[in-house]
């Protein structure tokens, strides 16, 4: 089931211009030789701009995926600009597993309030209550959130999503294509991708498809981390070092919560840690760290030895191919 | 200044070694965390290989692993003191060229392969042509396996020889080649002992030696239109209520406050009076960053639209001349209808006519009646609506569409404007050898 809660709805981007008088001749200023060459970071928003407008103006129903985690918080910030000054002129889509750090859906909040967004939020708990979904057995959800995602889109008719995947998070994303097409069942077909071409991005589908748009594709963590630093983005707290009770299981530490409670064999701990990712809370481990500033987190992620799903996500364990399988069927 | 970024695409046969050099890249530059390298090792184990295969760093699709190839591009990334690259590992089967292009289309360098022990094959000719016709800057040319045939510079040089004749052929002029062991890491990110009659720099050294893109202020001013932004009542700010602006990102060249520019295909002047990056104003932009662009006069400006140098602005054409890469399942024949799109602009367009393919085998135009997948081809067409393009060879932005298939929205060729095919007559020689190649 999808919920809707209604902040504004902007009709402020238009794709018309308006009959105008011509203008004035003026003098072309003489060429320089500065060097006018884009730093990493900004080459990689640039590109991400590009995409995010060109879909705002190919799609006609789009949405933005927005967790309330620094992937999707970093596409938000992207979309802003991309926009500014005139709001951004799409919803964002949660979907929420009922499983949330509560600081997260906290920023979540607040953010949307902020920017004065549209919020469509699709409820893992609600298809889990109702019998349209079952709880697994080990008890994650982040493999339970497809239908729900796939509803949302049905149900809202959005015929693009905004997805903040990288594809240096994980081996079968890093084959995606930054606008990649998904049928009708919502199933991405690795093996037939359409080709994209240069800065070229063709969004066309038959009804019933629609596409996955991924701006911010070839940002590493580290790319992350460096432009949330440079642009100042406020981030949900968790991210930064702080005191939690912890316990070890399957080699990380997972939070005491409502969803994660230790066994006998496991004891509780106080531990100065911080979240790489954000997820399922129970299945999301957290890292020991003291880094408290956006420029020593991305010192720390620079020199680390794991990736970031490697040293917090248990569900990404599972198999080989997990990854891979979750998004054929149309995961995120 | 920050790191550049380096965007590097793979090509050459199947099985010649691209995964496993873009796998060994990585490893030798100490980019693999060791939860990845764990993985690989893990997988390598289970097939009873001795060490870690590290083409399984970029093959990892299920179906990939099954059957030992890559079938798609895959991304991956890796940085060194002062560049920063995006490294592209493509397919080399024929099936997959349409992934090859585009992992190529948008590359700085095409690094090419060539297994020593079988030479010049024709995914290799098809490989360099897709990399000719796409005007990749660079192109350095691996000559791989060498490990298998003992290292030996007779052999090496015999390749050499062959890659460089189809390259002169193709028009390429400045390929460098290098002897290496994928396999084994010889000069790959450091130069081996075990090639001593080779002088030349290895893999690593070569790519952070490249020379980067040209500046912009060498270009023409272009930006295609993607957006008016007018927030009239929904601004979130009663001072932009009136703010009207066209975001677009800079194709080429440099703009500035106070130049005077021209909307394209209406021909209307006007004048830059601001230039906006988010809520940060700027003096000048240039290529590639997104901006948005305030006029001195309310012009019609829609989606789709060029705004461009006024003293130098393309002239929109309906009819065109093109090369194209057939990327369809279906063949393409004169007269169909399909849709194109160029910058921010798509329209209906017409084969007018089929003016030849590419034959592989010998390298000039021949006549065709229809382009197959992979074949190249050239084509007159005719456009529903005037375009400014441009031609490829000047731009690369301003002269590259695609072809798309109206029915099912796939995307089915990439097109260069003003490109033609190898005529067959022998290549001039260049007079002098600086980065100039045509084909
Ligand atoms: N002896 C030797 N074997 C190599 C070398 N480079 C690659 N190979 C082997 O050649 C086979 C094919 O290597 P890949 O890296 O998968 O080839 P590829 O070019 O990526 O193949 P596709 O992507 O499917 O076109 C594998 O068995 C590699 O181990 C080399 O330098 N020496
Ligand atoms: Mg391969």
């Amino acid at each position: 089931m999808t919920t809707t809660t209604n902040v504004t709805a902007a009709q402020a981007i238009s794709t018309t211009g308006d009959e105008g008088a011509t203008g004035l001749a003026a003098h072309r200023s003489g060429d320089d030789s500065d060097d006018r060459r884009l730093s990493q970071l900004d080459a990689l928003e640039a590109e991400a701009i590009l995409v995010i407008r060109e879909m705002a103006g190919e799609l006609e129903r789009p949405a933005l995926l927005f967790s309330g985690g620094k992937d999707s918080v970093v596409m938000l910030h992207l979309a802003t600009k991309a926009f500014w000054p005139a709001p951004i002129p799409f919803p964002v889509l949660h979907v929420d597993t009922g499983h949330n750090f509560p600081e997260v859906l906290a920023y979540r909040d607040e953010t949307v309030e902020r920017l004065g967004l549209r919020l469509v939020v699709a409820s893992v708990q609600d298809y889990i209550d109702d019998g349209r979904l079952r709880e697994r057995a080990d008890g994650t959800r982040n493999p339970l959130q497809t239908l729900p995602l796939l509803d949302a889109i049905n149900d809202n008719r959005f015929d693009g999503v905004f997805g903040g995947g990288r594809r240096d998070e994980e081996k079968a994303r890093a084959k995606e294509r930054i606008v990649s097409l998904r049928d009708e069942f919502g199933q991405w077909d690795p093996k037939n991708q359409r080709p994209e071409l240069w800065n070229l991005f063709n969004p066309r589908h038959r009804p019933g498809e629609h596409v996955r748009v991924f701006p911010i594709s070839n940002w590493t963590e580290v790319d992350i981390w460096r432009y949330i630093d440079r642009e100042d983005i406020p981030l949900a707290p968790l991210y930064y070092a702080h005191e939690r009770e912890v316990f070890r299981r399957d080699g990380m530490w997972l939070a005491v919560g409502p969803v994660s409670q230790p066994r006998d064999d496991e004891p509780v701990e106080t531990r100065l840690v911080r979240y790489r990712t954000v997820g399922d809370m129970s299945c999301t481990g957290a890292v020991e760290s003291p880094a408290r500033t956006n420029a020593e987190i991305a010192l720390e992620v620079a020199a680390s030895t794991l990736t970031e799903r490697g040293a917090t996500r248990a569900d990404d364990r599972i198999s080989e191919a997990a990854m891979e399988d979750r998004k054929k069927e149309g995961y995120f | 200044m920050a790191a550049t970024l380096l965007r590097l695409a793979t090509a050459g046969s199947v099985d010649d070694g691209k995964s496993t050099l873009v796998g060994r890249l990585l490893h030798d530059t100490k980019s693999v965390l060791s939860d990845q390298l764990a993985a690989v090792e893990r997988v390598s184990r289970d097939r009873g290989l001795t060490a870690a295969d590290l083409a399984l760093l970029t093959d990892g699709l299920r179906a990939e692993r099954e059957q030992g190839i890559t079938i798609d591009v895959a991304y991956r990334y890796f940085a060194t003191a002062n560049r920063s690259f995006v490294l592209a590992d493509c397919p080399g089967h024929v099936q997959y060229t349409r992934n090859t292009v585009t992992g190529s289309s948008t590359a700085d360098v095409v690094v090419l392969l060539v297994d020593a022990r079988k030479g010049v094959l024709e995914q290799t000719r098809r490989h360099l042509a897709v990399t000719a016709l796409l005007r990749v800057p660079h192109v350095v040319v691996a000559v791989n396996k060498i490990d298998l045939v003992d290292f030996s510079q007779e052999v090496y040089e015999r390749v050499e020889a062959e890659v460089r004749a189809v390259a002169r052929e193709l028009g390429v002029v400045d390929a460098t080649t290098i002897p290496v062991s994928a396999l084994d890491g010889d000069n790959i990110a450091e130069r081996s002992e075990r090639t001593p009659w080779y002088a030349g720099p290895s893999l690593l050294e070569l790519l952070e030696a490249l020379p980067p893109s040209d500046d912009p202020a060498h270009e023409s001013f272009r930006l295609p239109v993607q957006l008016v932004i007018r927030p009239q009542g929904a601004a979130r700010d009663e001072a932009h209520r009136d703010y009207r602006g066209y975001a677009g990102q800079v194709a080429s060249g440099v703009v500035r406050v106070g130049d005077e520019v021209v909307a394209l295909p209406s021909g209307r002047r006007t004048t830059v009076v601001g230039i906006d990056l988010g809520e940060r104003s700027l003096d000048e932009a240039f290529a590639p960053q997104s901006v948005t662009l305030r006029l001195a006069d309310e012009i019609d400006i829609s989606r789709g639209d060029v705004i461009a140098a006024a003293a130098d602005a393309p002239v929109p054409t309906q009819d065109i001349e093109a090369v194209v890469c057939w990327l369809g399942d279906a063949p393409l024949r004169p007269a169909q209808r399909l849709l194109l799109k160029h910058g921010s602009r798509t329209v209906q367009t017409a084969v007018r006519s089929l003016n030849g393919a590419l034959d592989l085998d010998n390298l000039h135009a021949v006549p065709a009646d229809s382009l197959s997948l992979n074949d190249i081809g050239l084509v007159t067409l005719r456009l529903a609506a005037p375009l400014p393009v441009e031609n490829y060879s000047v731009s690369r932005r301003g002269g590259s569409f695609l072809l798309i298939d109206a029915h099912d929205g796939r995307t089915v060729a990439a097109g260069m404007v003003g490109a033609t095919l190898p005529s067959g007559a022998p290549a001039p020689t260049e007079p002098e050898g600086d980065e100039e190649w045509e084909i």
